[in-house]
């Protein structure tokens, strides 16, 4: 479906002479389209940058959007996507940006009275702005799931902060639903504070989870499994009745693996086996 | 055939594994470290693992095979510096190193040895400066 | 937009260590998260000494895939050694003909997201393995 030469000359020779009166054509009804959102400055700015990239890469002999002297209209493309999906704008909104060429282009060639000729450009011309379209709606989803992916990241990180309790001891907080994806996140990064405070002692405080399945539940085992691995020892405190419940229904072997009440009582454990310690806190004297 | 080196720091050997280890250079490290603990009399090694990517059943089982040795020859071994990637691995691979001291690092792994000593030695002093050891061969 | 995918002799030690090497290249190159690229290699690691040990040395295949929702590695390991009689017990934990710990196989099954094996006395076995981005 690439234009062929003729046409792309065509194409770029009439982008030349109706330049002015196309861009304003395009912005306006790009303008008409977003209502607003965006500042006609702005606008007028991007439109004409899409339209000197589309016709540098006519005038390269483009005759389709994969085409290698299009790579620098692509990257405009791109950007514009990029920048509408962050901005909050719909796919079709997007889209319509690019499309909007096609009705300023008739606007223009009614002008000058259309003969079958200027159609059949016409309809050779629309079809290399829809697969500029399509491409800039592939961008935009794109961009949209690079976005979603990175807040969901975000939210995770935020859901699980790994805190220096005392010298040698770190301990994850955990608060909510705990599903597979966030256990797997804080397994590793549990295990990275390890390693980066040189703690080790862990408390892992399920207080607040209100239940745990028991994919997770072996999560947090296997967490335990590998943190003695490597040389540190995990207590878990604040295991509710149901959860408690769900680990022995399960039939999950949570083993020697210490667990206690709550975090103070965990934290107080903990300081005793590293012999910080106790004595101190005004046991009677033997 | 490339070697891991095996270092005396003190009354310990230390053994910093750096490279990615061929089957046979891990098997000469068992036999040297063997030969390294009866040379000089230490009674602690450290085995740095903390350059290592991976950690298979091949180099668990070597891990596993020193430690044993070592407590023969009435040395305690620690293994120190295992990733967090690679642990995470080897509990899903199966391996659980049992029998295998572990600490997160070198300093950490010293203060287990000496902690184990002076348990086994009945709490006694533990003298931090043994020279004996080195004239022993 | 695939690469070619590359290919690798297990005929000894070092060919086992260039697995290795070649199977973290590649995960890098598809981003494969950090503990991804561990239990893969690691898998590799197993699978490609099962080779040279058992399978009296083999070839290695290691390819970039993408099924249209996310990239991924695929990893053939193929050998015309005394192939595997009963499948189901040497993917069991602690079965050993060689004195190993038996957790190779098993393991690496663990260790991936897709595990095919295809073996047959006399003729050879052929194991594939596959991991996905998240
Ligand atoms: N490519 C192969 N060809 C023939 N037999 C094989 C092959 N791979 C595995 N086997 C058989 O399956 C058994 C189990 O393999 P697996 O890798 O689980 O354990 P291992 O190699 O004996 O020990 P480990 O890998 O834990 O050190 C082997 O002992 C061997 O008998
Ligand atoms: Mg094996």
């Amino acid at each position: 479906m690439a234009l062929g030469t003729d046409e792309i000359g065509r194409f770029a020779g009439f982008l030349k002479e109706h330049e002015a009166a196309l861009v304003e054509s395009w912005s306006h009804r790009v303008a008409d389209g977003l209502r607003g959102r965006l500042s006609q400055t702005e606008l007028n700015r991007q439109i004409e940058e899409l339209f000197r990239a589309l016709s540098e890469a006519l005038d390269g002999g483009a005759g389709t959007v994969e085409d290698p002297n299009a790579a620098e209209l692509r990257a405009v493309l791109s950007e514009l996507s990029r920048s509408r999906a962050r901005q909050g704008f719909t796919s079709t909104e997007t889209a319509v940006s690019v499309f909007a060429l096609k009705d300023a282009l008739l606007a223009a060639m009614d002008a000058r009275q259309a003969d079958a000729g200027t159609l059949r450009d016409f309809i050779a011309f629309s079809a290399l702005i829809d697969e500029l379209g399509l491409f800039t709606f592939a961008s935009y989803a794109a961009a949209r799931e690079e976005l979603i992916a990175d807040q969901a990241e975000e939210l995770l990180e935020l859901a699980t902060p790994v805190v220096k309790l005392w010298e040698g001891v770190v301990a994850v907080p955990l608060v909510g639903t705990l599903d597979s994806a966030r256990a797997q996140v804080v397994m590793e990064r549990l295990l990275d504070a390890l390693v980066t405070t040189g703690s080790p002692y862990a408390i892992i405080d399920i207080t607040g989870v209100p239940a745990v399945d028991t994919q997770v539940a072996q999560h947090l085992l296997k967490t335990v499994v590998a943190a003695r691995l490597m040389g540190a020892d995990c207590i878990i405190s604040g295991i509710r009745p149901q959860i408690a419940q769900t680990i022995v229904a399960l039939g999950i072997e949570f083993g020697d693996i210490a667990t206690k009440a709550s975090l103070a009582d965990a934290l107080r454990h903990v300081l005793r086996l590293s012999g910080v310690d106790t004595r101190r806190n005004g046991r009677k004297d033997g | 055939m490339e070697r891991v080196p095996v270092l005396k720091i003190g009354d310990m050997l230390l053994v910093s594994i750096q490279v990615d280890m061929e089957d046979q250079t891990a098997l000469n490290l068992q036999e040297d470290l063997a030969d390294k603990i009866v040379a000089t009399g230490c009674r602690g090694v450290i085995i740095d693992i903390s350059a290592l990517d991976i950690v298979d059943s091949f180099v668990g089982r070597m891990l596993a095979t020193i430690a044993g040795i070592s407590k023969v020859l009435d040395a305690e071994t620690v293994v120190v510096g295992m990733r967090p990637a690679v642990a995470i691995t080897l509990v899903e691979l199966g391996l659980s190193l049992p029998g295998i001291r572990t600490a997160l690092n070198v300093e950490l792994g010293m203060a287990l040895l000496a902690r184990a000593r002076f348990e086994a030695e009945g709490g006694g002093d533990a003298g931090e400066d043994d020279e004996t050891v080195a004239a022993a061969s | 937009m695939n690469a070619e995918p590359q290919r690798l002799t297990v005929a000894s030690d070092q060919d086992v260590v260039r697995v290795r090497q070649l199977v973290r290249t590649v995960a890098v190159a598809v981003k494969l998260s950090l503990v991804d690229q561990t239990k893969l290699v690691t898998a590799a690691s197993e699978l490609a000494r099962n080779t040279l040990v058992y399978g009296g040395g083999g070839t290695v295949e290691v390819d970039r895939v993408d099924n249209g929702r996310r990239a991924g590695i695929r990893i053939a390991f193929v050998d015309s050694g005394p192939g595997i009689a009963d499948v189901n017990l040497a993917l069991t934990d602690g079965y050993t003909t060689g004195g190993g710990l038996g957790l190779g196989l098993s393991g690496a099954r663990r260790l991936v997201d897709e595990f095919d094996i295809d073996t047959e006395p006399g003729r050879g076995t052929s194991i594939t393995v596959t991991k996905w981005c998240r």
